[in-house]
């Protein structure tokens, strides 16, 4: 039904513009008028009414009846008697009641479900029948009300403009709605989250272990449950096994990117640096999927024969595989961010150190290195915040159980880990494992706002100082 | 220490220093080398499928359509007994039990493939061809040589008896490699012979068209309208860093908001690749933006300054001028955007891209999965043959990524101004 009504709409549209290209251009010949406009504007001018609020009109529609009609149909199926506890309860039967609808349902079917399932039919069609005939209602409006204006002559191309700079700054404004998006879907969650579970015991419990979390109903848990949850959703093993894989990374990442980054910079002929550069950079365009695999099926195993012949237990799930992995992955993010760093020290900081007699490797370590270092450090903590964001990397390489452990042949869980763990496969809404995802995920979203923002302002500020 | 000792040190710190930077460079190289040796080694294999020439014979009593048989009847007939008949005279078997084992070299679609060679000819009762056959996983895996034969019985996927049959086959010339088809053309089966990325791929495309369809248009009319129009103001600096932010959030984040707001409120689809469209626009937005932006820069004022001059107005002078000539620097922006997203996998697992779907999808509203999710999906299956079926998704993989980042960089290099 949407795919006719916007290609209804688009024909409309089509028509009105050569509708109101020629008119304008016959009234100026017969009236002899000198037009405001280019006759096309005046077109441009209807199809953007005309499409517009027709549009918008359909998507908010399109956003909220299934919603509405949902919420409608579990009452009315509520008030005929159906019996359900919760809202999964609730699903199902929806899901029951639609799928009898589309003849798809094989159950057994009871005269509750057969009378909301004629509800539901009579629901769909009446909400149906009211979008088609609002939207002819708005585009009919709109087209008279434009209309109006193209007769008295108006100043088209302004008005077109003036609409296709809104157009344009919402588009702008998409960026804020995700951001907000984002924000209230973490929140959301987590505020139900951390009305079951006490925030003090989340951020400094040391024992991670949702899976005890079998309650479905958190409004009517009882005092047992409640202390057996109380000690299931401990953060400090997440977040430390989190960082102790990207310490890992990053003790690959920097020294290899810094490196690169500077004889790449310092040193480096533009024929070497012209092919170096984008293979290196071919590491982050490598999709982390594949990483996983390689950590998972190749490295992991190669250490635990490694550690077998030198007599050392290596789980085949360690942190090392996995941060060492990660690491490589990071290494373009350092060096190329590094290298622009470099180049953009001034040169005469350079030849001032040349010409007291400081040979190539003093120079860079003793001037340019100090010179650009809150650009390197802002690169390097822009890379923090890409390992501890990294995913499947650490799902498919490090391990699953969460264990408070500095040794990096033991496995560890990340964050990123336990919230695909989580959210795999079906879940149930309103308990709070599920829950705990979300709270997982607000917390690593602030974590790398607030490293991008420091990384962000410390590259800022130094490229001010030398710009 | 003496004045030559110390600048010899010197020199040889320099020296030192100099090398660190080479390996460094060296060492990431040395990575990307291995990383794809090791993926192409491990993946050419799945190419090829291991198939058993056998003769089929469609025996009248076994059968209960007649020669010129229609479609429906041939595909509603039980071609079960042909099939049973027709392989258990692939190798003298003596009892039941070996009959068994023999039965077992061949893959879960031998049925289907009997009855396809039957509807592409409709006489064939009571006469006998030869057909190429899918072997299963096991033999597939022992004929590429994946899999050692030499370890003891008990370990092994193979029985004694079946690597005996294997061997009177490879005497007598009965088995072969063949193009796999069943790779490209199959959806995700619990059979590695018979799994292929069909379906994969198909939800990739709609995905990435979905994405591109949302992000592009939406990310270049921001960009215009950051770069060429908005005001010096608060409201402009507050888009600004939330574009900048946006870009460096991690992408599982993404997962949970399509989670809460495009399956729970708005109820869209599980799985689909409609979900997964919209959920890798929001992503790869911020990721086009910023490109987009820096190639709208690059035009210099001088195009606008001109256009003025003679008379456009603001909006004619940046569609009519600036905007073609950023295209170039644009559209390779908005490719490698894409070719991220093609390749982003933890998002699409929160919105359940991970169910096990067999079917190609025929809609982006079908569930479907898609290229990087099939490659994790398989790699936590424990069979043999899904290795080399992993590595030859992640082969395609890498083959669209590198294409879309040479059409980036062509488009950039061809049809770029540079100003100065």
């Amino acid at each position: 039904m949407n795919i006719v009504l916007i290609f209804l709409i688009t024909i409309f549209s089509v028509s009105l513009f050569f509708y109101g290209k020629s008119k304008t251009k016959t009234i100026s010949i017969k009236d002899n008028i000198k037009l405001n406009a280019l006759p096309k504007f005046y077109g441009y001018y209807l199809v953007l009414w005309c499409s517009i609020p027709a549009l918008v009109f359909l998507l908010i529609w399109s956003l909220f009846e299934p919603v509405i009609i949902k919420s409608i149909i579990i009452e009315t199926a509520a008030n005929q008697g159906a019996i359900f506890s919760d809202k999964n309860e609730a699903n199902l039967i929806y899901e029951k009641i639609k799928a009898i609808h589309l003849g798809t349902y094989f159950g057994d079917i009871d005269s509750i479900l057969k009378e909301s399932a004629l509800a539901y039919a009579k629901f769909i069609n009446l909400f149906t029948n009211s979008k088609v005939v609002l939207i002819f209602g708005i585009i009919i409006a709109s087209v008279i009300y434009s209309l109006k204006k193209i007769k008295n002559n108006n100043k088209a191309r302004d008005d077109v403009e003036v609409i296709l700079k809104g157009l344009l700054f919402v588009s702008s404004l998409i960026a804020i709605l995700t951001t907000l998006g984002i924000i209230f879907s973490l929140l959301f969650e987590s505020i139900k989250f951390f009305s079951v579970i006490n925030i003090f015991d989340y951020l400094f419990g040391t024992n991670w272990s949702p899976q005890r979390a079998f309650v479905r109903d958190a409004s009517s848990i009882t005092a047992a449950e409640f202390e057996e949850l109380k000690d299931a959703f401990g953060f400090i093993p997440l977040i430390a096994g989190t960082s102790f894989i990207a310490f890992i990374a990053m003790l690959v990442a920097v020294p290899i990117g810094l490196f690169s980054g500077i004889y790449m910079a310092e040193y480096a002929s533009i024929k070497v640096r012209r092919i170096s550069k984008p293979i290196i950079e071919i590491l982050a365009g490598i999709p982390t999927v594949v990483y996983g695999f390689f950590a998972a099926l190749t490295v992991g195993p190669f250490f635990r024969q490694v550690g077998e012949n030198l007599g050392l237990t290596v789980s085949s799930e360690s942190a090392l595989a996995a941060g060492l992995i990660m690491g490589i992955m990071i290494i373009p993010y350092v060096s190329s961010l590094s290298d622009d760093v470099i180049n953009s020290v001034p040169q005469s900081l350079r030849d001032g150190s040349y010409a007291v007699g400081a040979t190539k490797s003093e120079t860079i370590k003793q001037v340019v290195i100090p010179a650009a270092l809150p650009g390197i450090i802002g690169s390097v903590l822009l890379a923090v915040s890409r390992a501890i964001g990294e995913t499947m990397i650490v799902v498919m390489a490090a391990g699953l159980a969460a264990n408070l452990t500095i040794n990096p042949l033991e496995s560890t869980t990340t964050i990123t880990t336990q919230i695909v763990m989580i959210l795999v496969g079906d879940q149930e809404f309103d308990s709070p494992k599920t829950q705990s995802a979300f709270a997982l995920g607000l917390t690593l979203f602030i974590a790398t706002l607030i490293l991008n923002y420091i990384a962000q302002r410390a590259v800022k500020k130094y490229r001010e100082k030398y710009d | 220490m003496t004045k030559e000792e110390r600048l010899k040190k010197r020199h040889r710190a320099e020296k030192r220093f100099r090398f660190y930077g080479l390996t460094s460079i060296f060492v990431a190289l040395l990575f990307v080398v291995i990383l794809v040796q090791n993926i192409f080694s491990k993946g050419s294999s799945a190419f090829k499928k291991t198939v058993i020439t056998t003769e089929v014979f469609f025996d009248q009593e076994l059968l209960e359509i007649q020669n010129g048989a229609s479609q429906e009847e041939i595909m509603e007939a039980d071609f079960y007994d042909i099939m049973i008949e027709n392989l258990i005279k692939a190798y003298p078997a003596k009892d039941r039990d070996e009959e068994d084992e023999l039965l077992k070299l061949f893959s879960g679609d031998a049925e289907i493939e009997i009855k396809k060679a039957f509807l592409n000819d409709n006489n064939l009762i009571g006469k006998t061809i030869t057909l190429d056959l899918t072997a299963s996983d096991d033999i597939d895996q022992l004929h590429k040589g994946n899999y050692p034969r030499d370890l003891p019985e008990e370990r092994r996927r193979i029985s004694d008896f079946q690597l005996v049959i294997y061997d009177y086959f490879v005497e007598n010339k009965k088995i072969s490699k063949n193009f796999n088809n069943y790779f490209f053309n199959n959806g995700d089966s619990r059979d590695p012979e018979l799994a292929g990325i069909g379906g994969a791929l198909v939800g990739s495309f709609y995905s990435i068209l979905i994405c591109l369809l949302l992000a592009f248009p939406v990310a270049v009319l921001a960009s215009i309208y950051l770069e060429e129009f908005a005001p010096k103001n608060k409201i402009t600096d507050f888009i600004e860093i939330n574009i900048n932010n946006l870009a460096a959030v991690p992408s599982i984040v993404y997962g949970l908001l399509a989670l809460q707001i495009l399956l729970a409120t708005i109820q869209l689809p599980r799985s689909t690749p409609l979900v997964a469209g919209i959920t890798l626009a929001l992503m790869t937005l911020p990721r086009i933006i910023i490109p987009c932006r820096a190639s709208l820069k690059a035009v210099p004022p001088s195009i606008r300054e001109g256009a003025l001059a003679v008379g456009a107005s603001k909006f004619q002078s940046v569609f009519h001028h600036v905007v073609p000539l950023a295209l170039p620097g644009t559209l390779s922006g908005t490719i490698i955007g894409l070719a991220q997203a093609l390749g982003e996998t933890a998002p699409l697992i929160l919105i359940g891209m991970v169910a096990f779907v067999v079917d190609i999808p025929s809609s982006p509203i079908d569930p479907s999965s898609s290229l990087p999710v099939q490659v994790y999906l398989w790699s936590e299956s424990a069979e043999r043959g899904f290795v080399e079926k992993t590595s030859a998704t992640i082969m395609m993989l890498l083959s669209f990524l590198i294409v879309m980042n040479f059409i980036a960089v062509y488009l950039r290099q061809k049809f770029e101004k540079r100003w100065n």
